[in-house]
């Protein structure tokens, strides 16, 4: 039927309209997985100045940039070298298969950098694959274990994630088989919505001792790491460097998760953007800014929001999403598992269901094998070979030797919102929204 | 061999105690002077006996394994948080999240136990025997939580597989937790955990609880019970 002038309602339109009869029909929220989708402001809205008069470029493959950064070393004995800032953000075995866990560890250890658990402990081939991997302590303290936690080489206190910030994990049946079960101490089958709180501390005055027994238990040799979900960021990261951290792992909303309620993951929680600035701003009126080194994840893609993270004052960042995407998440191939979802390539965003097309986020045999560890490792490597060129090209065009010596002076906001939050002038002006310089 | 912690660092005590010898002999050890020190003998990783003399802060033989700890006195938060086995005596009371995410062996203590006790438990047994505070056994998965005393509100609320039993009273019971028939397994059950424990105890004097597993996948028609 040919449509004529028709006109969609703005505050209905057909997907809000189609969410209500589901609702109608199931009476149950929406649960899925990765990110919001939801447009929010992002570093897409920065721009760099690159050099001109005032500042000198340099060559762009002939003069060194650096990218290696030290993390962990405001109190760990062995902190991580790391050989470039972009590391692998904490996602479970459970959530991901074994295939995907050992891709990931592949491709970061391939690349000198480090790839991270998730709620469900680790697994043997995500230890076997990895050269660094943080082991991360979450509420539910499923598969967590002291010899694991020696094993590690770094410490992930999670206190939230920015798709969730109060939430706690949850892994629907479907993905819990007889190996996830076990290692969670969990039947077969369940819904496992895990604790959002954990059992043994609550308020930084306790993490600060929590985080002290995790010393004690590891000879003070592990960096430890506090992750949260971007909320009330300038409290939080003060409140990190108090109990102790020696790193902040800051997750944006647009940070993915295996699965929880839409409402949550449109809903709850602050743009990346927005936070990284609070954060810094915290780390840099503690005298804390490069000593509590801070890692910034939520809708990293490309060298460019790497850059541009970097320059607001982040070490490094950490991809979750864009790492499951270069092992072929949401790739055109399968289109009729993709169908069977009611979804196509682009779209999905299926992980809770365990029925990945691509074989990333399943514990389905069959479906697993369509990712080989081995080409998926490589897929990620040449991924963040990418991200770091591409990181390079951008730190040479604004004159630096070491992509950390990117500022916020180098950036401007193409848009009102953007140079608000990220407080960074409106391109072609010196207007930093609701800013004014102290006397 | 004796530790005085008003004189040696706690650091120095804990891996001391981390990396025993196997071939030396010396397997009993004292703390004297804990001071409410917080992570005293965390870790500990050998069939080791280490008794503390005083008052403990937070975490005291987290993460266990193997080793056998003593306390004369109270415990702070989370008492053997997360053991793997081995076993813990605790001479007074226990404060918050005792033996919580346990994995294995045995936290036993003589007086009260504080709220959360045995919260997220994995498989370690608990034996309180005086009185636990609420949420007690919260979304407890595998493991014994034995209650000589009394329970407070809400006990076993979201449980898994792991068992609770009670010879006092409970004052509620929490989402998805409901009374079960002691039958003779959980006797035996008991029976032998108490032989272990050096208990003399009758295990048919308790109440047994544990999950109706009518939340483990969520159902629309279960909604109001959260």
């Amino acid at each position: 039927m040919k449509k004529r002038g028709l006109k969609e309602f703005k505050t209905f339109p057909q997907s809000t309209i189609s969410e209500i009869q589901r609702a109608a029909k199931e009476g149950i929220y929406q649960i899925r997985g990765l990110g919001a989708k939801r447009k929010v402001p992002d570093f897409d809205d920065l721009v760099f100045l690159g050099a001109s008069m005032s500042r000198y470029p340099l060559e762009g493959y002939r003069e060194k940039c650096k990218t290696s950064v030290v993390i962990g070393d405001r109190f760990a004995k062995k902190p991580l070298k790391l050989d470039i800032p972009i590391t692998i953000a904490g996602m479970s075995f459970g959530a991901l298969g074994a295939n995907a866990k050992e891709a990931l560890g592949r491709g970061a250890s391939s690349m000198g950098t480090s790839t991270t658990t998730g709620d469900g402990g680790m697994t043997k081939e995500e230890r076997g694959s990895s050269k660094y991997l943080v082991y991360q302590l979450l509420p539910s303290r499923y598969g967590m274990n002291p010899d694991d936690l020696r094993k590690a080489d770094a410490i992930e206190v999670v206190v939230g994630q920015g798709a969730k910030p109060g939430g706690g994990g949850m892994l629907l049946g479907q993905k819990i088989n007889k190996r996830v079960a076990g290692m969670r101490t969990l039947p077969e089958g369940i819904d496992q919505r895990s604790a959002c709180r954990h059992p043994d501390w609550t308020g930084p005055d306790d993490l600060e001792i929590k985080i002290q027994e995790l010393r004690e238990i590891t000879n003070w040799e592990k960096p430890i790491y506090i992750k949260v979900g971007a909320a009330r960021s300038y409290y939080d990261t003060a409140l990190a460097v108090k109990a102790g951290a020696d790193v902040v792992v800051l997750d944006g909303m647009q940070g993915g998760t295996a699965a929880t309620q839409d409402v949550f993951i449109e809903h709850v929680g602050i743009p990346t953007l927005g936070a990284l600035r609070q954060a810094v701003d915290a780390l840099k009126e503690l005298n804390m800014h490069r000593k509590v080194q801070l890692i910034v994840s939520g809708g990293i893609r490309t060298g460019a929001d790497v850059a541009k993270a970097l320059a607001m004052g982040a070490d490094a960042v950490s991809i979750g999403s864009a790492a499951m995407m270069a092992l072929n998440c949401n790739a055109d191939l399968y289109r009729k598992d993709y169908e069977k979802l009611g979804t196509e390539p682009g779209y999905c965003h299926h992980c809770h269901t365990g029925r990945c097309p691509v074989g990333v986020a399943t514990q389905d045999p069959k479906l697993e094998k369509r990712l080989d560890p081995k080409e998926g490792g490589r897929q990620l490597k040449n991924y963040l070979t990418t991200l770091t060129l591409e990181l390079q090209t951008l730190a040479r065009a604004n004159g630096k030797s070491d992509v950390r010596n990117l500022e916020p002076e180098d950036l401007v906001a193409l848009t009102v919102e953007a140079a608000a939050m990220s407080r960074v002038p409106l391109a072609g002006t010196n207007w930093i929204p609701g800013f004014k310089e102290k006397d | 061999m004796n530790f005085d912690l008003s004189k040696k660092k706690l650091t120095d005590i804990n891996k001391y105690l981390q990396n025993i010898d196997r071939k030396s002999n010396v397997r009993k050890f004292k703390i004297e002077n804990p001071s409410g020190h917080h992570a005293i003998c965390a870790g500990l990783k050998d069939d080791i006996d280490v008794t503390i003399n005083g008052h403990t802060g937070y975490y005291c033989a987290g993460m266990n394994q193997k080793a056998s700890v003593t306390v004369n006195g109270n415990v702070g938060t989370g008492v053997a948080e997360n053991m793997m086995s081995g076993k813990v005596f605790v001479k007074g009371n226990a404060s918050q999240s005792a033996g919580a995410t346990g994995h294995g062996g045995n936290l036993v203590i003589e007086g009260d136990a504080s709220s959360r006790c045995g919260i997220s438990m994995k498989g370690i047994n608990i034996i309180v025997k005086g009185s636990v505070g609420h949420m007690s056994a919260f979304m407890a998965q595998k493991g014994n939580l034995i209650i000589f005393g009394d329970a407070d509100e809400d006990l076993g609320d979201s449980i898994y597989e792991a068992k609770i039993f009670v010879k006092g009273k409970v004052k509620s019971l929490g989402a998805d937790c409901v009374e079960k028939k002691m039958d003779e397994k959980s006797i035996n059950e008991l029976k032998k955990i108490f032989k272990e424990l050096n208990i003399s105890e009758n295990p048919k004097n308790f109440k047994r609880y544990g999950s109706a597993r009518k939340l483990y996948n969520f159902k629309i028609d279960n909604a109001g019970a959260y």
